[in-house]
């Protein structure tokens, strides 16, 4: 059987990441299953874990009162759910829910935030493969708001 | 011996609409055969500039590659006077066409190489007989990734091709939408997300891409930072076009006329002026 | 100082001849067009002979003036260029490209019209105006799409031309290359020589159909001293540029420079009133519209001069691309100075200054080239 560590040393979102980091982190690891329509993530709850998708597609809904819930994004293999888990007060944004069977590495994020801050270079490698996707988000965010394909 | 009449670019041939199909709301998309005579060769990604009477006349795509069919067929979104009045025609009726013009998707160029199609709306009508083409001679490709962004599910063209192309299992379709309720089960998000999900050679691929400029831009910059070369990634341009033949300077883009060095060009041409505003 | 040294002495012929000349065009079946006084400014139209041409006069240019003003002499050719040039009757600027029909069975069906087969003699044509010629065949003429009744036109076209004794305040042919004396491209080129009070003329043939017009009309063989000159006029007028551009790397200097700030500071100035595409002697961009009858049953489809300058001019479902005055400015000056090099190898500008005298802001590409040039790479980071 495949251990933690390898599993997460497979992962795209680690390329890089220092083998004795992959070993500090595969602690705040575990292997999570979702059946279709379960959520990994409720909005408001505290983020206190992350997750990183190795099969099946996570939506990211918004609902607002006598609306029908809306999809921003859907996440997929190799991608992150989950990012204000690094950003205080540490409480869930999105109802993240999975659109089918999902597998997926959950992690302890108050484990992992106090290694980070035990270990200034574990968080900087972090925030490294963070803000990229972060950023990535924001930008496609914004490509769909401006609505391109819609009649001028 | 007769000498041969140069043909007047500037005058069309009349063709008659052999059947309409409804694509979207305010798209349809107009078969059709000449009243008299053959329709001539085209390749993928060129267009023909459609006349209707009294009111104008508008360049728009070939939307089924040449070996599918004796007819042109194109797809028109009423989004003015010339394409609302095309839009509106009917079975029977008859309009003009001048064509086919420009330049096509590099179909023959990418041959030994994997094929990635990003299409954006509408843009996926003039990449149709490319991607005809492509798994009509399927064996001749790599692999194939068919992207399509829309704005909603309900704004899906050719739903019914889309489909079938999924079922091959030699071809990657992936259609992502802007906007979506819960009751859709496909992808959510700006096109260009899926470019990185993709599977493809970079160094050993062809990128065919057409939608609206910025999306064209998005997607050209997403594929550059997969490692795509520019002079790898083609991109269909629109501009003014009234001639269609470089004589009325309408569709300058920088340097480049699109009726006859484009629309589809490739990215090493032109990107230096993408970026610039109101070229 | 520019040397001229001619060819041949040449042929000399008077008052005159010239009008001799003007019958036999006449009687050849030409349509002979020619300077004229008209609207206080010399402009290019029908004439009948010597007595329609502006003698006497010439005229005064700068920046957005055109003014026209009395010789010492009767020179007859005694001016630079005015707001004409021969484009307009080369490519008509309203032109009916064919007409659509509705039958009784709803039916469509297109008929193209006779276009009238003139064939024009135009006396009086600057060098730089033949350069004009030679760039419009380029566009009209030597690409796959070959515009059929612009090429029959000018084929047809017989060409007097007139080297320049007298240029504009706002002239830079010299810089250009493109001028003062007139090196081929004509079928008969005249140099006035008025020194002698009486204009007299020094012939050259161009062509064929030159020497063949020339032999019906009275000549004489030029002597040395008037074979020199003429070489004299064309030095003098070499010497008398109101402007001057420079032209090295012109191409790379524009297309390297998109988003320079002079490019806003000549859209403050700018009214995008056309003008200058208007006036100038290559601009060839047209447009379509359609007209349709009260029927409903018959549709023109009609061909018209049409300018970047304009809104419409780059409109695309949703709204015009060039919204700015000063993205319209640098498409026309980028296009004219750098883009027509690349598109058609050679430069769109022949340096006959029209754009300069006729903007009525006196806007002076020169000066907005020049500005670039002083300030080069600026822009992207602003």
């Amino acid at each position: 059987m495949e251990t933690m560590e390898q599993i997460l040393g497979q992962q795209a979102f680690f390329a890089d990441f220092p083998a004795a980091f992959v070993k500090l982190i595969a602690g705040c690891a575990r292997n999570h299953h979702f059946k279709a329509g379960e959520y990994l993530i409720r909005e408001g709850d505290p983020a206190d874990r992350f997750y990183l998708v190795r099969q099946g597609r996570v939506a990211l809904e918004i609902t607002a009162p006598a609306r029908a819930p809306i999809i921003a994004t859907t996440l997929g293999e190799g991608e992150i759910v989950g990012v204000s888990w690094l950003i205080p007060p540490y409480r869930a944004e999105f109802d993240a829910r999975a659109m089918e069977p999902v597998r997926a590495i959950g992690m302890n994020a108050t484990c992992l935030r106090g290694k980070c801050e035990a270990d200034h270079h574990l968080g900087y490698e972090m925030m490294k493969r963070f803000l990229p996707v972060m950023v990535k988000r924001l930008h496609a965010t914004r490509l769909q708001i401006l609505d391109v394909y819609g009649q001028r | 011996m007769g000498t041969e009449v140069l043909k007047d670019p500037f005058v069309p041939e009349i063709y008659r609409v052999e059947s309409v199909r409804r694509e979207l709301a305010d798209a349809v998309t107009l078969e059709l055969a000449p009243v008299s005579g053959k329709r001539p060769d085209f390749r993928p990604g060129q267009f023909n500039m459609l006349y209707a009477f009294g009111v104008g006349e508008v360049a728009i795509s070939m939307s089924v590659s040449a070996h599918e069919g004796p007819g042109f067929v194109h797809t028109v979104r009423n989004a003015g006077a010339v394409s609302g009045a095309l839009a509106r025609l009917e079975p029977g009726s008859t309009l003009g066409v001048r064509g086919p013009f420009g330049t096509g998707w590099p179909v023959a160029e990418a041959e030994g190489r994997d094929v990635l199609i990003v299409a954006g709306g509408l843009g996926l009508a003039p990449l149709r007989p490319a991607i005809q083409e492509v798994l009509a001679h399927r064996e001749r490709f790599g692999r194939v990734t068919i992207l399509v962004g829309c704005r909603s599910p309900s704004e899906i063209l050719y739903q019914h091709d889309l489909e079938q192309w999924k079922q091959r299992l030699d071809v990657n379709v992936e259609v992502t939408v802007d906007h979506a309720g819960t009751d859709w089960h496909g992808n959510v998000g700006f096109v260009t997300t899926l470019i990185p999900r993709s599977p493809f050679d970079p160094a050993n691929v062809v990128a065919m891409v057409c939608g609206p400029e910025v999306m064209m831009r998005f997607a050209a910059t997403g594929l550059q930072k997969g490692g795509v070369p520019a002079s790898s990634i083609y991109l269909s341009m629109e501009r003014n076009m009234k001639c269609a033949i470089g004589l009325c300077g309408h569709c300058q883009f920088g340097p480049a006329f699109i009726c006859k060095d484009g629309p589809v060009l490739p990215l090493d041409r032109i990107a230096g002026l993408l970026t610039v505003q109101e070229v | 100082m520019q040397a001229f040294k001619a060819e041949t002495p040449g042929f000399v012929t008077d008052t005159a001849g010239l009008q001799c000349l003007f019958d036999v065009l006449a009687d050849e079946g030409y349509r002979v067009v020619g300077p004229t006084l008209r609207d206080d400014a010399i402009v290019y139209g029908d004439i009948d002979g010597v007595t329609d041409l502006p003698s006497g006069w010439t005229d005064r240019q700068a920046p957005g003036r055109y003014a026209l003003e009395r010789r010492q002499d009767n020179a007859l050719f005694g001016y630079a260029v005015g707001p004409h040039s021969w484009k307009k009757f080369l490519f008509p600027p309203i032109e009916t490209l064919w007409s659509a029909h509705r039958g009784a069975d709803g039916a469509m069906s297109v008929t193209v019209p006779e276009r009238p087969a003139d064939k024009f003699a135009f006396v009086g044509v600057r060098s730089c105006e033949i350069h004009a010629m030679a760039v419009q065949d380029k566009v009209f003429g030597e690409g796959a799409y070959v515009d059929a009744a612009y090429a029959a036109r000018r084929s047809d076209a017989f060409i007097v031309a007139v080297n320049c004794a007298e240029p504009g305040g706002t002239c830079f042919c010299v810089s250009m290359e493109t001028g003062p004396r007139a090196a081929e491209g004509f079928d008969l080129a005249l140099t006035e020589l008025i020194d002698a009070g009486e204009p007299m003329f020094l012939v050259e043939t161009g062509s064929e159909a030159g020497r063949r017009i020339l032999e019906q009309v009275p000549h004489a063989a030029a002597t040395a001293a008037q074979a020199e000159a003429a070489m004299t006029v064309s030095e003098r007028a070499a010497a008398q540029m109101g402007r001057s551009l420079d032209t090295s790397g012109i191409k790379e200097l524009l297309q390297s420079n998109p988003e320079h700030s002079r490019w806003d500071d000549v859209a403050a100035r700018c009214l995008s009133c056309a003008n200058c595409t208007m006036v100038c002697p290559t601009c060839f961009c047209s447009t379509v519209e359609d007209h349709s009858d009260l029927t409903g049953q018959n549709a023109e489809r009609v061909r018209k001069w049409d300018s970047c300058f304009t809104m419409d001019f780059s409109y695309i479902h949703g709204g015009s691309v060039r919204a700015s005055g000063s993205a319209r400015y640098r498409q026309w000056m980028t296009h004219k100075l750098a883009n027509w090099i690349d598109q058609f190898g050679t430069s769109g500008c022949v340096g006959c200054g029209r754009c300069v005298t006729w903007c009525p802001v006196g806007i002076d590409l020169t000066e907005e080239v020049a500005a670039i040039r002083a300030v080069p790479d600026e822009g992207r980071s602003r």
